[in-house]
């Protein structure tokens, strides 16, 4: 669902930039969409809070099968984490190529990201696929059910940033880098760094603590 | 699987005679209405104008013409049940088996809350609170359309479940296990679930919308504590709307998972926990109940310091005590289930913490007393409403405050006592709020004015019925009597059984009465044109406006130097000035996106209720890619000519002048 | 006015109704309702000293300046400090009253705090079915279906759970209520000082069966209980697995039926089904064993108590010192 809300925002995002790039005496209409898109990002961050309370009081119900440290490998999940983190920080080269107008570079650092985005999602599908044929699927326990929600939720959000990435790629590529784009790239990139963080808690929340444990 | 999923002939329910009756009518009032449009040639009109309308005024009578669609069918349900419950006395059954009657209570409590008083509330903000803060139109005007289409999307699921399979027979809260597939397989309570999910996020998009548009495009000069009382509550509701409304969005995710994926959230096998949803469901639902009351005492707010002529007595007092109930509203989710075996600890805390929420709500009560003090009141419809408000919602406070009291609660909880508390803050609060400011902003919306007479009427069988229909469950309560029995079997009972019922059927006239009061009004427009746009002698930038507003709100935006902006303009007698010239004003076009995607997402929703795979998959594509087309279309707006506005506009002063010459 | 007529005709006409009525939680029959029904009534008086002078007042000033009458006008009067500070003390105050007598109310209510009565407390575990209510009497050995007998003043224990859905066990005319919930055990304690019959059902909507849900509380004095135990032991069959399979298969308006012996730990068999597995917590937690249950209910203070531990290991030592209390009292 959330993939459609932040998709919404995108629509009318292009809506009252075409204002803005048109007519520059609109001078607020950029600004609404970023102030509106910080809003909808602490309505996302209630969505994962929601879930990881959840998380929080299940993930102890193993029903007798598996926990946390019998199925987290800390050495796949780093490599994981590790491309999600670069992403961010190939992400923020691709913002300042953008402000500088740089249209070759900015398109590099957002195919970079991609790639690196695709690994991360690549690598996690990967892991559910191990999971699910060992027997440790959602429908073992409730422990694996929140854990599979959890961070599938992340996954979906993961994978909704990169189609909408590919869609950026496509409007740089045809429309160049008005203020517009631009606009939208902030956005994303504002979408792209939250799940940054959202993955340094599920990190630290479900992989460390629950090897810890 | 066939192409249809589970959907077969077998879903209709052929054996239910009310049903079909029902469907019936529905089809011939359907027919009945699609060919008087295609009679009198406006399906252009209601496609350009209306459906892919973006202007909030049109949006905002969309979304009262749904609530009053959805109230008919959230009474009807009311009214059986009535009915059932004083026919199934001393060892009878009545005429409604569990079957439907356990349907019938689920979908009256959805109905009503979701998509009764959520799209009421939302549609009387949509009609003022642009106008109130000086501004042209919402943030994001598609946005705004795509909402109202979600929500309309979800309406019409939750409809079709009555002719096609059923609704879910699980209470309106959905408690697992209950609602789990080893108890509901049917699809019941997946309408449920998407209806619910669908129209909570069309409310979650409006409340981050009107959030933006409150605090970025507030007319020149106007500072936040300047904003109108009702601007500034449903501020506070939609604060609570961004808050809480993702906690429903994940905790039905949670469900629905546990329904179509044999995950364990909530079941009783595997680890499963369903205490957990029925804490995040109250942690959405006890805000939803101050998201629904909060924009009502702000209507109240306007009422009483309109119509007494004076200003509203400790405006700060409001607005901080809106904001503490807001923010108490957050911490108190657990008075919901004392019952549930917390500590004595954690049941005082929450009990002392709901008690505290008392505090502003009296606080309220005294400040529109003292608005009433030293004023001028006249005794309009919507005056009528809040008086009766003012009233009925004390008591309403009284018996919600010995629900907060947990030794109090142990015995009361889930007993038709607690049925009586919240109707009485529901109705007495909420609904009394809403058709106080549905007669008051009425003639803006419309441009003409209602039926005072039958307004009156109106109003004194609502407010004698609530008493007739609910008092009794007070008293029912006591006698320990639970809620959702289907029938009973205690002669002591059956006395208030019987009144309760007959309070229904005063409150149906009541109903009957203001939908009459409608047709009147349509019938004698002409004559009850509100030429000057401020029939009540308002206080607030809405009333400076035509009635209805031209579709550019305001000329020129204007300045603000006061709370009660339009008083001052019109102190100052620069009200309806006529400026020497007009700058162009820039304007968003009417789009179909909203519609196609709403009509692609609830598509989504039907075919996830039936399991039809290739449905499901059309209505997600579908969504994303009108999405998309919508994301790179140009013709999105365009500008209204300083010539154009000078007509209209002078349009507008003329009549003004001519009315009060 | 009609409305403050009718208002008071509503209120007249229930008192007296209530005052002459048989049954409900405004006649108690055991202590721990009567002091509900005086928290109640305690309360409600609190809060009609604003709720009457705001509806008063609320008449009284439309009336005064309604449009038409020459009373003061002061159309730009908007503040004062003085009534400002009255208007948020008054709430204020009630309020405090009231919080202090809620929190100390509701710890004294606690369905979790044992009855200190001299006699010894009867325990009695309560499995709510889809759609029945089973009574295991452990001490006893017996069970019933449906029916529910304590002997007067004699303090009972309830130890609830379910099979199925979620219900709650309520007898209005004994006092507090509590939620079954499949895996967990939840506990009340009540008692009844007076002989009599009193309806008790779930107060928890439950499905299709729901209505029917429901039993009688016959309260007798110990001689009567005695002989009902005796008259159960001697001609009913034994409830082990198998007939507790049946039982547990969807049934609506069950009729009363009797069990003279009960299989070992049934009870416990039915809370283990469906406990989450703490397979970390077992091992790990020192609620494992011993905790007292008061310290178990407060650590658990952000959520509604899950008695899983307590009902695998720690059932039997924490649940005894209560029992012993009352004896030692």
């Amino acid at each position: 669902m959330s993939t459609l809300t932040r998709a919404e925002f995108l629509a009318d995002e292009a809506h009252r930039q075409v204002e803005g790039q048109e007519h520059e005496h609109h001078h607020d209409t950029g600004e609404n969409t970023i102030f509106g898109f910080w809003i909808y990002l602490m309505t996302d961050c209630l969505l994962f809070a929601s879930v990881f309370a959840t998380y929080a009081v299940l993930y102890m119900n193993t029903a007798g099968g598996v926990s946390g440290k019998d199925i987290f490998d800390l050495k796949y999940v780093g490599v994981e984490t590790a491309a999600l983190l670069f992403s961010s920080i190939t992400y923020g080269f691709a913002m300042i190529s953008a402000y500088r107008q740089n249209r070759p570079a900015t398109m590099s650092w957002l195919l970079v990201t991609f790639a690196l985005g695709a690994i991360f999602i690549g690598m996690e599908i990967n892991e559910f696929h191990h999971l699910i044929l060992e027997g440790n699927g959602p429908n073992r326990s409730a422990f694996l059910s929140s854990f599979f929600a959890l961070v599938g939720m992340h996954g979906l959000h993961v994978t909704a940033g990169l189609i909408w990435m590919v869609v950026m790629m496509l409007e740089v590529l045809k429309r160049g880098l008005g203020q517009q784009t631009v606009t939208r790239l902030n956005c994303l990139s504002l979408f792209w760094h939250f799940l940054d963080i959202v993955w340094v808690c599920v990190f630290t929340v479900v992989y460390l603590m629950g090897v810890a444990s | 699987m066939s192409l249809l999923g589970k959907l077969t002939l077998d879903a209709i329910p052929y054996h239910e005679p009310i049903i079909m009756v029902t469907l019936a009518i529905v089809g011939i009032a359907g027919v009945a209405v699609a060919l008087a449009i295609t009679k009198f040639k406006k399906w252009g009109v209601l496609w350009r104008d209306w459906i892919t309308s973006v202007d909030h005024k049109r949006l905002g009578v969309m979304y009262i013409i749904l609530a009053m669609i959805m109230l008919i069918r959230g009474f009807s349900d009311a009214i059986m049940m009535r009915t059932q419950l004083a026919m199934a006395t001393s060892g009878a059954e009545g005429y409604l088996p569990p079957e439907h009657y356990d349907q019938i209570f689920t979908a009256h409590g959805v109905i009503m809350i979701m998509f009764m008083a959520m799209p009421f509330m939302i549609g009387l903000m949509n009609i003022a609170l642009p106008l109130q803060i000086g501004a042209r139109d919402v943030a994001f005007p598609f946005l705004n359309n795509l909402s109202f289409w979600l929500a309309a999307g979800g309406a019409i699921l939750i409809n079709l479940s009555l002719g096609l399979g059923e609704f879910a027979k699980t209470g309106w809260l959905a408690y697992p296990p209950l609602s789990e597939t080893s108890f509901s397989p049917g699809v019941g309570v997946d309408y449920y679930i998407w209806a619910l999910q669908i129209s909570g996020i069309g409310t979650l998009l409006t409340g981050v919308n009107f959030l933006v548009t409150v605090f970025k495009m507030r007319a020149p000069g106007m500072k936040l504590m300047q904003m109108p009382i009702f601007t500034w509550t449903c501020t506070w509701a939609n604060i609570l709307i961004v808050a809480s409304f993702p906690i429903l969005t994940a905790v039905l995710g949670l469900l629905t998972l546990d329904r179509y994926l044999d995950f364990h959230f909530f079941t009783n096998e595997a680890g499963g926990n369903a205490m957990m949803y029925i804490n995040l469901f109250w942690a959405w639902g006890h805000p939803e109940v101050y998201i629904l009351i909060l924009p009502a005492f702000g209507i109240f707010s306007e009422v009483i310091s309109t119509f007494t002529g004076k200003r509203l007595f400790g405006y700060n007092s409001m607005v901080w005590a809106s904001g503490a109930i807001s923010i108490l509203g957050f911490i108190v989710w657990l008075h919901h289930f004392f019952t549930m075996g917390a500590s004595a600890n954690v049941n005082a805390f929450f009990g002392v913490m709901t008690m505290i929420i008392a505090v502003p709500t009296g606080v309220k009560l005294f400040n529109w007393l003292f608005t009433m003090y030293r004023g001028r009141l006249r005794l309009a419809v919507p005056v009528l409403w809040t008086l009766g408000f003012m009233v009925t919602f004390t008591i309403g406070g009284m018996t919600g405050v010995l629900l907060a009291v947990p030794g109090a609660d142990y015995v009361l909880h889930n007993s038709l006592f607690l049925i009586a508390h919240f109707h009485n803050t529901i109705i007495g609060g909420a609904v009394f709020g809403y058709l106080a400011g549905f007669a008051y902003w009425f003639p803006k919306a419309m441009g003409f004015h209602l039926n005072e007479r039958l307004g009156k009427a109106a109003f004194w069988c609502w407010q004698i019925g609530f008493y007739v229909a609910f008092m009794p469950l007070y008293v029912l309560g006591f006698l320990g009597m639970t809620r959702r029995l289907n029938h009973t079997n205690n002669p002591d009972w059956n006395i208030w059984l019987y009144i309760a019922c007959i309070g229904a059927f005063i409150i149906m006239i009541g109903i009957v009465l203001q939908f009459i009061q409608l047709y009147l009004a349509f019938r004698d427009r002409e004559q009850n044109r509100d030429l000057t746009g401020d029939p009540w002698n308002g206080h607030t930038l809405e009333w400076s406006t035509a009635s209805p507003p031209q579709f550019y709100n305001f000329a020129e935006l204007p300045d603000v130097h006061d709370i009660d902006a339009f008083t001052d303009m019109k102190e100052k007698g620069i009200a309806y000035s006529r400026p020497h010239r007009y700058e162009p004003i820039h304007m968003p076009r009417n789009t179909a996106a909203g519609v196609l995607i709403a009509a692609a997402i609830t598509a989504f929703g039907f075919a996830a209720v039936w399991h039809i795979g290739w449905l499901a998959l059309a209505g997600l594509v579908g969504s994303v890619a009108f999405l998309i087309q919508r994301a790179y279309d140009n013709d999105v707006d365009y500008y209204v000519q300083p010539d154009e506005i000078a007509q209209v506009e002078s349009q507008h002063i003329n009549k003004v002048e001519e009315a009060t010459a | 006015m009609l409305v403050r007529s009718l208002k008071s005709a509503a209120l007249t006409s229930a008192v007296f109704a209530l005052a002459g009525c048989q049954g409900g939680v405004l006649d108690p029959k055991g202590q721990v309702g009567v002091d509900e029904k005086y928290l109640i009534i305690i309360s409600t008086l609190l809060m009609l000293l604003v709720v009457i002078p705001v509806i008063v007042m609320t008449l009284y000033f439309a009336w005064k300046y309604r449009e038409g009458r020459n009373e003061v006008y002061a159309p730009k009067w908007a503040h004062s400090s003085k009534i400002e500070t009255i208007v948020w003390l008054v709430p204020i105050t009630i309020i405090l009253i009231l919080g202090v007598i809620t929190w100390r109310s509701t710890h004294a209510l606690d369905p979790y705090k044992p009855l200190a009565e001299k006699s010894d407390a009867l325990t009695v575990e309560v499995v709510s079915l889809n759609w029945k209510w089973l009574f295991i009497y452990p001490e006893q050995g017996i069970a019933s279906v449906n029916e529910l007998v304590i002997p007067t003043d004699v303090p009972v224990q309830f130890k609830i759970t379910s099979e199925s859905t979620m219900n709650s066990f309520f007898i209005p005319q004994l006092g507090s209520q509590i939620y079954s919930m499949a895996g967990m055990q939840t506990k009340l304690h009540l008692i009844a000082n007076e002989p009599g019959t009193y309806e008790g059902f779930s107060a928890n909507y439950s499905g299709a069966g729901f209505t029917g849900m429901k039993f009688e509380t016959r309260a007798t004095d110990n001689k009567g209980f005695d002989q009902w135990v005796a008259s159960i032991k001697q001609d009913s069959p034994m409830l082990d697995d198998v007939r507790y399979g049946q039982l547990a298969q969807p049934s609506e308006n069950h009729p009363v039926e009797y069990f003279g012996s009960v299989s070992d730990g049934l009870f416990h068999q039915i809370i283990n089904k469906y406990m989450q597995n703490y397979n970390d917590w077992n091992t790990h937690s020192p609620h494992s064993s011993g905790e007292s249950e008061l310290s178990d209910m407060s650590d658990h203070s952000d959520m509604p108590e899950m008695s899983n531990t307590e009902a695998t290991s720690s059932e039997h030592s924490a649940a005894q010192p209560a029992v012993t209390d009352v004896e030692g009292a």
